[in-house]
């Protein structure tokens, strides 16, 4: 794996310039400009039919970008074949070829490229993979998870210097999903190839990337680490693409040294500068966001407890359901009507029960402020059809 | 009561054992006349056992030279057939072009026209194009009535076929001619073999089409047309005998092949 280190240091980043896909008359992806960091992993996340897998598909040259170029390092390989280039994919569904075991489909590729003694190397390979006992099974005879470590396998044999999984985890459950995650990752870690990798799934985007570009109908929406886009999103589809985000609608009213203080329905709230996003006029809209986890609840009747200085608005408990490591609850509020909350359970209030006066804080620090002209929405729906 | 009630519980291996024997019979009735001794010329009615037909298979003339040509016409329809079907099955599955639906249904009208009013057009079209008749008309009669059955074939597995196996071979670094060759072939190969066995089968059994467009050239079926209206030699049925040993042989033997794969896969 050394040598693959030295080579890929010179020239493992991916750079896409303008690279579009039209067909007819629809754009599946917007010119668009992204640059993955040799040796990173680097995930696309969006719904299915936001460009993400056509994105992947033109840096491994599977589709023809309609504009742009696609470099590797200094070289431009946007007019070459897929079998020039040097990136590896793993499949959607693996796709292992059926009428080869799993020796003869981990071997493929050396052998494609004329290497004579490809034993040593496909050993070495299995046992990365922990399949060295299945050399000889053909792949319907392996597990979900087994074909998958099959693919990676397969692909990461030829010492590409960008690896490229194209919904890789899609096909299996939970359990071993987390499980090939983590190990997704080791690889990652042990061979220092770029990793660039497909998914609408976005936990598992925030737990293996390093850098997750979210993308929305042919255009990516942010850009940034998963903790980065998880607290400071730009765009209501971000903000609920990733996680939940609670909205409410304020007018802007003055201005104060680095905060901004907003007016929603009698109440004021304040939002820091740095964390808006949004044209910040007097008088104008501005959409204000809060996580539901850095909510903190208390009994009406003991508001006079909460501390200075915390964003506060009132509300009524209109449900709450309890699942164990926390508890979800619904808030009715004037300024919002589903106002979601998680709160630990570490010590439980007896009378924060569904009917219950409740006043709903938090630091101010956890605020974010989001342009109003957008729909508030957005990526709500498209997770929910991903989920069913 | 009781035998009804046996008839009841047995009922579907009963029909099936009865079902098998109607099909089987008639080749049983081939076999077992192979081995007759039959007075006079026609080979109907059993008279005593003899193995004479099967020590001199080739006794009767002209038997096993339209028995040899019936055989390489095989072969060759089967070829050109499965070259050009599996081409044509390819086409019209993996490539969008402009008629592909109505070439799609065209393919089978072959299949649906009656045989022998096929066989009649194909003479009148050779005649007018004043081809000599022989062993090239049956050969194009032969590959051109094979093809439809070759496409439907090949287009089935090519269909259930996973476009992404090829993609993945590009991906690993083979060009398109080792994508066909390592990946494309062997994973249609089943449905191509199905499509070829099927072909040589027609060829090698037809008799309505090869009848008119054959001139003066004899195909073992027209061999034995022929030979039933002076007499039926028993080495026909030592033929019959032998074709369908050799199938039941090659099924058994890929049975067995497969056999072995499974367990040595497990």
């Amino acid at each position: 794996m050394k040598t693959t280190n030295d080579t890929a240091a010179h020239g493992g980043d991916v750079r896409l310039t303008g690279i579009t896909k039209k067909y007819g008359s629809f754009t599946a992806v917007h010119p668009l400009d992204l640059t993955v960091p040799q040796g990173s992993f680097f995930a696309l996340l969006g719904a299915s039919g936001c460009g993400k897998t056509t994105t992947l598909r033109m840096i491994a040259g599977l589709e023809e970008p309609t504009a742009g170029t696609v470099h590797l390092g200094d070289q431009d390989v946007t007019a070459l074949p897929p079998y020039k280039r040097p990136v590896n994919t793993v499949f959607q569904s693996y796709a292992l070829f059926p009428h080869l075991d799993i020796f003869e489909n981990v071997a493929f590729g050396l052998r494609r490229r004329g290497i004579k003694s490809v034993k040593k190397q496909v050993e070495e390979m299995l046992e990365l993979v922990q399949l060295g006992e299945q050399a000889r099974k053909k792949p319907h005879q392996l597990s979900g998870g087994q074909q998958q470590r099959v693919a990676v396998a397969r692909a990461l044999i030829n010492h590409p210097k960008v690896l490229l999984l194209d919904e890789p985890l899609g096909a299996l459950d939970l359990k071993l999903r987390r499980q090939m995650q983590l190990e997704l990752k080791r690889i990652q870690t042990e061979v220092g190839i770029t990793f660039v990798h497909v998914t609408h799934d976005q936990e598992e985007a925030m737990t293996m990337a390093d850098t997750v570009a979210v993308m929305n109908a042919g255009r990516v929406e942010q850009l940034g680490s998963p903790a980065d886009l998880y607290e400071n999103p730009r765009t209501t589809f971000v903000a609920n693409f990733l996680g939940t985000s609670n909205f409410i609608e304020a007018e802007v009213d003055s201005t104060s040294g680095s905060e901004i203080v907003l007016k929603a329905g009698g109440g004021k709230l304040m939002l820091p500068e740095a964390r808006n996003s949004a044209p910040a006029r007097t008088g104008g809209k501005v959409l204000l966001g809060v996580r539901p986890e850095k909510i903190s609840l208390t009994h009406a009747d003991d508001a006079g407890d909460i501390p200075e200085g915390r964003n506060r608005i009132t509300g009524r408990i209109a449900d709450s359901s309890f699942i164990g490591v926390s508890t979800q609850y619904v808030i009715d509020s004037p300024v919002c009507p589903e106002f979601e909350v998680y709160v630990q359970n570490i010590d439980r209030d007896p009378r924060l029960t569904p009917g219950a006066e409740v006043v709903l804080h938090w630091n101010p620090e956890h605020t974010f402020g989001l342009d109003a002209a957008q729909d508030i929405d957005a990526g709500v729906e498209t997770v929910e059809e991903e989920v069913a | 009561m009781a035998f009804v009630n046996w008839l009841k519980r047995h009922f579907v291996v009963i029909a099936g054992l009865l079902t098998l024997a109607y099909l089987l019979l008639p080749n049983v009735v081939v076999t077992v006349f192979s081995f007759n001794n039959p007075k006079g010329r026609f080979n109907y009615e059993w008279q005593e056992f003899s193995t004479d037909a099967w020590r001199d298979p080739c006794g009767v003339s002209g038997l096993c030279g339209s028995l040899s040509l019936s055989l390489q016409i095989a072969l060759w329809a089967m070829l050109g057939a499965t070259v050009l079907g599996t081409m044509i099955a390819f086409a019209l599955v993996r490539y969008r072009f402009r008629a592909r639906g109505a070439v799609n249904s065209l393919i089978f009208l072959p299949m649906a026209m009656p045989e022998v009013v096929m066989a009649a057009s194909l003479l009148t079209l050779f005649l007018n194009m004043g081809a000599q008749l022989g062993f090239w008309t049956i050969l194009i009669a032969h590959i051109m009535f094979c093809l439809s059955f070759v496409v439907v074939a090949v287009k089935a597995r090519v269909m259930s076929m996973d476009p992404r196996l090829e993609q993945a071979a590009q991906d690993l670094y083979a060009g398109p001619f080792q994508t066909f060759l390592r990946v494309t072939l062997p994973i249609a190969a089943p449905g191509i073999a199905a499509g070829a066995l099927l072909a040589f089968a027609l060829s090698f059994d037809d008799f309505i089409i090869t009848n008119f467009n054959a001139g003066s050239t004899v195909t073992f079926p027209m061999f034995v047309w022929g030979s039933a209206q002076r007499g039926t030699p028993v080495q026909i049925n030592v033929i019959g005998t032998a074709m369908f040993v050799v199938a039941v042989l090659l099924v058994l033997v890929s049975m067995a092949v497969g056999n072995r794969r499974k367990r040595q896969r497990t």
